[in-house]
């Protein structure tokens, strides 16, 4: 069976692969603002969507009950109702660039996850290979890149929109993700100060990254980079929720002041994509956060991967222990989407002059000094 | 002028970071999560209805299922939004209920007018309008939205009387020249 996929050409083992991914992100996306939802639900003493059933899972007597208080088949209801909705397209609006935005805005979303490994195994010899679509060397770096492009599709739905409320939504949201760029770039440089070392080949990867915090034991190599580094992570995680737009950081579309922000105009499936694009974001975000600081696919710290797969005597199938990573894996960025929810029910937004201030006057200089204090403490170790 | 004196209270490096505060916040929040819910899920569970609750005005019966209203039409004068048409009918001399000689032939209460204000109960010398528990009125036209006799009757049911002033009437004619 796998004889038969990795002998098919390149490009459709990329596509088949990326389509994979996209099937799974897509729906992922979808089930994040169900869970949204229910989250907010409970954190308020309420119930929550718990009211759309299909008729033949009704009649399963005990598990139907509880999905549909669970509430999941409000997705597959959202989901139906968004594609078959009247697509409105207002009339003042700048058509084309109007239904391009949606388009720009899940580009990028789904283009970081090419980059982002999501779980690895041994092959016979004992390496590590990483499941990811592109194992790149510049990793990190394009994931910056790309998902910076982000923003253009805000400033372009603001603006094509061709009124107010999403236009100031657009710029608000183009200054902030520039504000938060820097910091949140300088505060992962010290994580690959550690990794480089001086006179080998440079790295970027996020696979190398793990791979420093997969050591087994009570020794500092199984340490995950977010007890090393605390402040760095603290940084990022901050600036992780300024970049996608989240609570506190919600600015872009802060609805008390700015109606909808930049999708103000939109509706129906359009709106659905950004909403799928935000979450997207959200779930590279952490995704990223997990391999950067988490200790990736590892389970517990000095706790890695390759002792829990012995353990369990799966050594020998490589199949379980990439299912084992990326159990382990999904598990820490299901526990950051909480997180990014848990937040926003408890931390009220930001003013705007408050968001700039955080951002330029205090999370830049701090992860400035960050960086300065990591470099002097890398170099003297080195040295020592 | 009085002058209060502000003291504000320094912050330490700690708080001016927040991140304290915002811990003690998630905790906060956390807690909620696992606490039972605040909220009915209405159409299922209804809220209690308390004593002396202002619902709907309707109509209602003596023990004995005798209308109590006799159309004297107080009501239709108080209502302060003009919510409410009598029409006045006599009761014919040889039904049982003769003596009382008048009951509403018709009795409107338009529900987009009334405003819920209980001043038909309270001015009602029969103790016949009584504002009581429904409080869920809907319908698809403004003629679903007008309470005729019947429904006001079915709305209002029979309620426990201690007077009986008109059977106490009656007596005393029998018994003898009243006054």
């Amino acid at each position: 069976m796998f004889d038969f996929f990795f002998q098919l050409h390149p490009v459709i083992q990329g596509t088949a692969k990326g389509l994979a991914v996209i099937l799974v992100i897509f729906p992922f996306a979808g089930a994040c603002s169900l869970a949204e939802r229910k989250v907010s639900a409970w954190m308020q003493g309420r119930p929550g969507p718990n009211r759309a059933i299909v008729p033949w899972i009704a009649w399963v007597p005990f598990l139907g009950k509880f999905l549909q208080r669970l509430g999941v088949f409000h997705l597959m209801a959202d989901g139906a109702k968004f594609l078959f909705k009247e697509e409105p397209l207002p009339g003042h609006v700048n058509k084309l660039y109007f239904v391009l935005a949606p388009v720009v805005a899940m580009m990028p979303a789904f283009t970081t996850v090419a980059v982002v490994p999501f779980g690895a195994y041994f092959d016979p010899a004992g390496r590590l290979i990483p499941l990811a679509l592109a194992n790149v060397d510049v990793g990190l770096l394009a994931v910056f890149a790309v998902s910076s492009l982000g923003v253009y599709s805000l400033i372009l739905a603001g603006w094509a929109s061709n009124s107010k409320y999403p236009f100031l939504g657009g710029v608000r949201a183009s200054a902030q993700l520039i504000s938060y760029e820097l910091s949140m770039t300088l505060s992962v440089l010290p994580v690959f100060l550690w990794i480089n070392a001086p006179g080998q080949p440079g790295t970027m990867s996020l696979v190398k990254a793990v791979e420093f915090q997969s050591g087994a034991g009570l020794h500092w190599s199984g340490v995950w980079f977010g007890f090393l580094m605390p402040l760095s992570a603290l940084i990022f995680l901050v600036s992780l929720y300024a970049e996608t737009n989240r609570h506190p950081f919600d600015m872009a579309e802060s609805e008390s002041d700015l109606v909808g922000g930049f999708h103000t105009e939109y509706g129906a499936f359009k709106w659905s994509l950004f909403f799928v694009a935000e979450y997207s974001h959200m779930i590279i975000g952490s995704g990223v956060f997990t391999l950067l600081f988490l200790g990736g696919w590892n389970p517990l710290p000095g706790l890695p991967l390759a002792t829990v797969a012995g353990w369990l005597g799966l050594a020998g199938t490589p199949l379980l222990v990439a299912l084992l990573s990326l159990a382990v894996f999904l598990g820490k960025i299901v526990f950051l989407l909480f997180l990014f929810m848990w937040v926003r029910w408890t931390v009220p937004r930001f003013r705007y002059d408050q968001v700039m201030k955080l951002g330029w006057q205090k999370l830049l200089p701090l992860s400035i000094a960050n960086l300065v204090f990591y470099a002097l403490g890398i170099a003297f170790l080195e040295r020592g | 002028m009085a002058v209060i004196p502000l003291v504000r209270p320094t912050l330490t490096l700690l708080e001016r970071t927040y991140l304290p505060q915002i811990a003690s916040g998630l905790k906060t929040t956390l807690k909620h999560i696992f606490s039972p819910n605040v909220t009915l899920e209405y159409p299922e569970q209804r809220p209690a209805i308390p004593p002396g609750y202002r619902g709907v005005p309707t109509l209602v019966m003596d023990p004995n299922g005798r209308e109590k209203c006799v159309s004297c039409q107080l009501c239709e004068f108080v209502c302060p939004p003009k919510a409410i048409r009598i029409t006045p009918g006599e009761i014919p001399a040889d039904a049982p209920t003769g003596h009382v000689e008048k009951a509403p032939q018709a009795f409107d209460i338009d529900m987009l007018r009334c405003i819920y204000c209980g001043l038909c109960q309270e001015v009602c010398p029969e103790e016949a309008i009584f504002l009581q528990n429904q409080y869920s009125m809907s319908g698809y036209t403004r003629a679903e939205m007008v309470n005729h006799k019947d429904r006001l009757y079915e709305l209002g049911g029979t309620l426990p009387d201690s007077h009986h002033k008109w059977d106490k009437k009656l007596a005393a004619e029998k018994s003898g020249p009243a006054h």
